[in-house]
């Protein structure tokens, strides 16, 4: 990604935005799909987020690698915004943004920094417990204290009854991370170079799809786990 | 009076010249061009190519433009293509028929040498402007497309859709930048030559204003060359951009170089009329429109008052009250016409009062005849035959839009009016300048060291000048002449060293432009600097316009040199001399117009013949088939009118170059 | 409709290094028929006669191909007709009574001369640092037709061979990118195969120049490609990054 005097080049931070956004992408394709099997059957739902909790590969690979990409989107995200706003000193007295781009194109900082906000809830809720009981306090088990099955979905479905302020929350996020991804998902594809006449309509539509349906699936569990306890 | 020499090389046959030519010319050895500096004035076509060809070759080349950068020269605005004897399309085409046809098309008022010489290298531009990566048409097959143009009989004209100026023009812009990354071509934007220094007879620098800060700057050179276009805003509207100018060309005329031929001005038939006083430029309409449109205005003139008002609709007019006025005085060519025919016919119909817009000064150019024509061949060929008229007119104006669509868009946005409903309206408007500093062979001017390439010089299309030629000089002079001729006239200054700005000459020269600036600024008077050129425009259009008489141009040069006096004490330059000063870079080139408009008039007024773009009243044919047409006076005036500045324009001196013919015999145009 | 009075709000600034401010200024009477520039020179002309300074401003062939006309009017690069230069925007595309913003491209790398004036001169160091083919003028390159090009790409060449460097992309795009100026350029040298040749050294090259120069980083927004006069497409950008990519690996 050749570099120059100020480090990587405009469209080599682009590309590692993309090749990021691709693999957060995939990761919540993978997260939504487990998190659909909690509404079906909270024994599979224990079985697998018991594996992918203690499993060596995707603990040691394929963690740090979500938490590299989170950490570089962002960073990386919120810098070239930073960047980008020093790219006009003097901002225009009358500037009709609307007229020529989406909102969401415009937005992807705002978008963005709402999803952040949520992680940082998220984090809270799920991801530092469970690092505290695994690495801190060094049950591997997954067992819920005095019972003889997995506490994982006790743990999801404890987060959300009764508690609409966290679930309005959530899905505020979602609805946020869905406007981002409107964006995000075919501006990978735009970043990586690839643009035909013929497949990016496809590509856009595609886009649209999943833009809408990811985070719709993430807010259904939510209100499920919500509703029917 | 004296008589110029040419320097045609003489001693073979015409088609032999060039070559023997280039075969014997001094060349200047690779070290020594390192120690050799050029100024390019101007980079459209001729500049920009000249430039980067010079360069190229070893010279240090300073290239200077008014623009902000020399991708906006006013080449880049030709839309239709350039010729070239390439003979792909296998009908017949070649280098003498090339020659042939701009020679004629020049009226007979061109030196044969340099049009045979611009001939034999338009092969070598599309070659060279390919190998640049410019995108002409292609066909299906992968070769490059050609389109006929201008009525010649062969399709010999290249083009990348209707922009081929501005490719051609990118084109030697690329070619620029790679000598201005390699540090050979120094370039200086939005700077403006306001005077060409002069030392010991010869051309060795010139003073430019920055016109960002105003600032006065000498440049030394060995060689200046000065590819600045033509002066065809000597009339106010025209087709030229708003900067162009004859400023640069003019002051090398005040130092000695010889104005050749400037009533030579082509007259575009085909532009987009005048809405109001405001107007400030006019804009071209591709000569192809004429290939199926029919013209006319309302025979009735009861009927032109009412369009005039609004109150009748041009398509209401039924056909036995129109007037098809081309096709009735000429049956044979009908509405293709040459250019200068074509203007004047229009123009003798809006003075008789025929004029259908608000101005008076519009005809309509109608495609509902082809637009029926294409959709009845059209339902013939889809097996149609019993369509409706609404389903003739639809397929026939998609065969209009396929062929014309960008046009009738641009009709459209400037006009607001849709021309597949309602005729357009047009008229003519000056396009281009045949005349300019005379150049012999080598393209150098009477000022030893000072050239003039493309627009700028004279040489190459006489009187008339044919459609798509115009890049083809611009580029033949820029890539594969001057590059040449200038080595030979070089050759001699390899021990010269470097040219020292710190002498006398350029002092003076500060000084008078200095003084002409802060003049300018200090005048304070009470009238715009538009306000004059519009004054100048309209004498101009209306006395040494479309048609000229020897009453005319005279009450021309008292007007003009009157207007002159009154710009000089009562015109208003605001701001100052030494900023940022768009009026006052105007105020300059007006001042310039002022005094050419009347050297002008003086050249329309000495040659009493019609020739090409020339149109004497007091030469016309009388009698007989093509009664009232122009006539041509050879006996008289086969000469190149070369004229030198000694103070008032009107008493500049008459240099002739005689005109012989060797390898065309002289013929006299009919249309009837 | 009859002729118009109009509020213009126009930003002033002497110049490079002073500061510059939006005044308003009032016109009366303007036809629908006019273009936008007309109507500036109408202002222009009063201005003159009221011993002010006029209203900077680039312009130069008015027929849209040029380039050299800028403006940004009614937070809009070229105004609010699309596939339109400045010159081409005619005043029947406004009302009576509107008030118009018309203030100068901004953008880090277009700094302002004066008035609406500004300097372009990055686009042209784009260039030099690898806008062109490296052929000598030499009258013997091969014939024209010795290399059969696929109309296609021929034709898409042309397409991105239209950019007039106006800079509306630059203008208009919330982070101020050069990418589809640059893009344009890349592609179409990319697109033929005289241009194949440097195609990768030339988009590592002027990509590099285009960061050096201060233009923001793209971020797929489009909106250079809607209010792009020319029409570029934002293809042109996905094939740079392409040539870019391929050039990195290699």
């Amino acid at each position: 990604m050749s570099s120059n005097k100020q480090g990587l080049s405009s469209i080599g931070r682009k590309v590692i935005m993309a090749l990021t956004g691709f693999f957060l992408m995939f990761f919540l394709l993978q997260h939504l799909s487990i998190n659909m099997m909690s509404v079906f059957s909270s024994d599979m739902f224990n079985e697998v987020s018991h594996f992918m909790g203690t499993n060596p590969v995707v603990q040691y690979a394929l963690q740090p690698v979500l938490i590299f990409s989170v950490i570089f989107h962002f960073v990386w995200g919120m810098y070239l915004e930073y960047q980008n706003s020093q790219a006009r000193e003097v901002k225009y007295a009358m500037y009709k943004g609307s007229a020529n781009a989406s909102w969401m194109s415009r937005n992807m900082i705002i978008s963005g920094l709402a999803v952040l906000a949520f992680l940082a809830l998220h984090f809270y809720d799920f991801w530092i417990p469970e690092i505290n009981v695994k690495y801190i306090q060094g049950d591997m088990s997954g067992m819920l204290p005095g019972a003889d099955h997995y506490r994982y979905h006790e743990e999801l479905v404890h987060k959300f009854a009764g508690q609409p302020i966290r679930v309005a929350l959530y899905v505020l996020s979602f609805v946020m991370l869905s406007l981002h991804l409107l964006h995000g998902f075919q501006s990978s594809f735009q970043s990586v170079g690839y643009n035909s006449t013929k497949y990016t309509p496809v590509i856009k539509k595609l886009g649209n799809a999943f833009a809408i349906a990811v985070p719709a699936g993430f807010v259904v569990v939510a209100l499920v786990h919500f509703f029917s306890h | 009076m004296s008589t110029l020499d040419g320097k045609v090389p003489h001693g073979q046959p015409l088609k032999d010249t060039w070559t023997t030519y280039k075969d014997k010319v001094n060349l200047v050895n690779p070290a020594n061009k390192r120690n050799i500096d050029i100024i390019v004035v101007g980079t459209g076509l001729a500049g920009g190519s000249a430039a980067a060809t010079l360069a190229e070759q070893g010279y240090n080349v300073k290239a200077f433009c008014y623009q902000d950068s020399p991708r906006r020269a006013h080449s880049i605005a030709a839309q239709g293509g350039i010729n070239a004897a390439k003979n792909y399309q296998g009908d017949g085409d070649s280098t003498y028929r090339l020659f042939y046809d701009t020679v004629k098309g020049g009226d007979y008022r061109s030196r044969e040498a340099n049009v045979h010489r611009l001939a034999e290298v338009s092969t070598n531009i599309i070659d060279q402007c390919v190998a640049q990566g410019v995108p002409f048409a292609r066909d299906y097959g992968g070769l490059l497309d050609n389109r006929s143009f201008g009525g010649v009989l062969v399709s010999r004209t290249f083009y990348a859709k209707g922009q081929t100026g501005q490719q051609l023009l990118l084109g030697a812009y690329s070619a620029m930048n790679r000598q201005i990354a390699r540090g050979k071509i120094q370039m200086f934007n939005r700077h403006e030559m306001l005077d060409l220094v002069i030392v010991d007879g010869k051309a060795r620098g010139i003073i430019a204003r920055n016109l960002i800060t105003g600032e006065i700057e000498r440049h030394s050179a060995h060689a200046v060359v000065l590819g600045t276009g033509g002066y065809g805003n000597v009339f106010f509207l025209s087709t030229n951009a708003m900067g162009s100018n004859t400023s640069a060309a003019w002051k090398a005329h005040r130092r000695g170089s010889y104005f050749a031929n400037p009533c030579y001005t082509q007259i575009h038939p085909t532009c987009i009329p005048r809405s109001g006083d405001y107007q400030s430029k006019l804009t071209l309409m591709s000569e192809s429109l004429r290939n199926d449109g029919r013209i006319w205005v309302p025979a009735r003139i009861e009927d032109v008052e009412a369009v005039r008002n609004r109150k009748l609709k041009p398509t209401d007019i039924p056909v036995e009250h129109r007037d098809y006025y081309l096709e009735r005085r000429y049956p044979a060519f009908g509405n293709l016409v040459p250019r200068d025919v074509a203007s004047r016919a229009a123009k003798e119909r809006c003075d008789a009062g025929f004029g259908v817009n608000a101005t008076g000064e519009a005809v309509y150019l109608d495609f509902a005849s082809a637009i029926v024509r294409y959709g009845k061949e059209q339902a013939l060929l889809k097996g149609e035959s019993d369509a409706t008229d609404a389903r003739i007119k639809e397929l026939g104006k998609d065969i209009v839009k396929a062929k014309y669509g960008n046009l009738f868009d641009m009709y459209k946005q400037i006009a607001d009016e849709n021309p597949y409903e309602t005729p357009m309206m047009i008229y003519p408007a000056v396009h281009y300048t045949m005349g300019g500093l005379w150049v012999d062979y080598n393209l150098m001017t009477t000022v030893e060291g000072c050239y003039a390439i493309g627009e700028a010089n004279f040489s190459d299309h006489g009187a008339n000048r044919l459609g798509a030629s115009a890049l083809m000089q611009g580029l033949a002079d820029g890539y594969f002449v001057l590059p040449y001729t200038i080595g030979g006239y070089l050759s001699n200054d390899i021990r010269t060293g470097k040219i020292s700005t710190e002498t006398p000459e350029f002092e003076a020269a500060e000084k008078e432009v200095k003084e002409r600036l802060e003049g300018l600024v200090n005048n304070k008077g009470t009238r715009s600097v538009d306000y004059y050129h519009k004054a100048l425009g309209i004498i101009m259009w209306e006395k040494c316009g479309m048609s000229r008489n020897e009453k005319g141009l005279k009450e021309a040069i008292e007007e003009i040199g009157a207007l002159r006096e009154d710009f000089w004490k009562n015109v208003s330059v605001p701001g100052g001399a030494y900023e940022l000063n768009p009026q006052l870079e105007k105020a300059g080139r007006v001042a310039d117009f002022l005094e050419l408009g009347e050297l002008f008039a003086k050249d329309a007024l000495d040659r009493n013949e019609s020739c090409g773009g020339h149109f004497r009243e007091e030469s016309v044919e009388v009698g007989g088939p093509q009664d009232g047409e122009a006539l041509r006076d050879d006996e008289n005036y086969a000469y190149v009118s070369a004229w030198e500045y000694t103070g008032k324009p009107s008493d500049a001196v008459l240099h002739k170059e005689q005109l012989d013919f060797k390898d065309i015999k002289l013929t006299q145009r009919s249309y009837k | 409709m009859d002729n118009m009075n109009l509020t213009l709000k126009i930003w002033r600034q002497k110049g490079a290094n002073d500061k510059g401010k939006m005044v308003d200024y009032n016109v009366a009477d303007i036809s629908e028929h006019m273009s936008f520039l007309e109507m500036m020179d109408v202002l222009n002309e009063q201005l003159v006669n009221t011993g002010e300074e006029p209203v900077a401003f680039d312009h130069d062939c008015r027929e849209g191909i040029c380039g050299s006309c800028s403006m940004f009017i009614n937070g809009e690069a070229h105004g609010p007709v699309k596939g339109t230069t400045t010159c081409q925007l005619h005043m029947r595309s406004f009302n009576d009574g509107d008030t118009i913003y018309i203030e100068p491209f901004r953008a880090k790398a277009f700094p302002v001369l004066k008035d609406l004036v500004v300097d372009r001169s990055s686009f042209d160091r784009i260039q030099h640092s690898g806008g062109f083919i490296s052929v000598n003028t030499s009258g013997n390159t091969q014939d024209a037709n010795a290399t059969p090009i696929p109309k296609h790409d021929a034709d898409l060449a042309m397409d991105a061979a239209a950019c007039i460097g106006c800079g509306a992309c630059v203008a208009t795009c919330k982070n101020s990118s050069a990418m589809l100026f640059v893009g344009a350029k890349v592609s179409q040298y990319a697109l033929l195969p005289q241009g194949k040749v440097e195609a990768k050294d030339r988009a590592q090259n002027m990509v590099a120049q285009m960061d050096a120069e201060g233009f923001g980083n793209c971020t797929n927004t489009g909106a250079c490609e809607v209010e792009c006069p020319k029409g570029i497409s934002l293809s042109n950008i996905a094939r740079m990054n392409r040539e870019f990519l391929s050039g990195s690996m290699g």
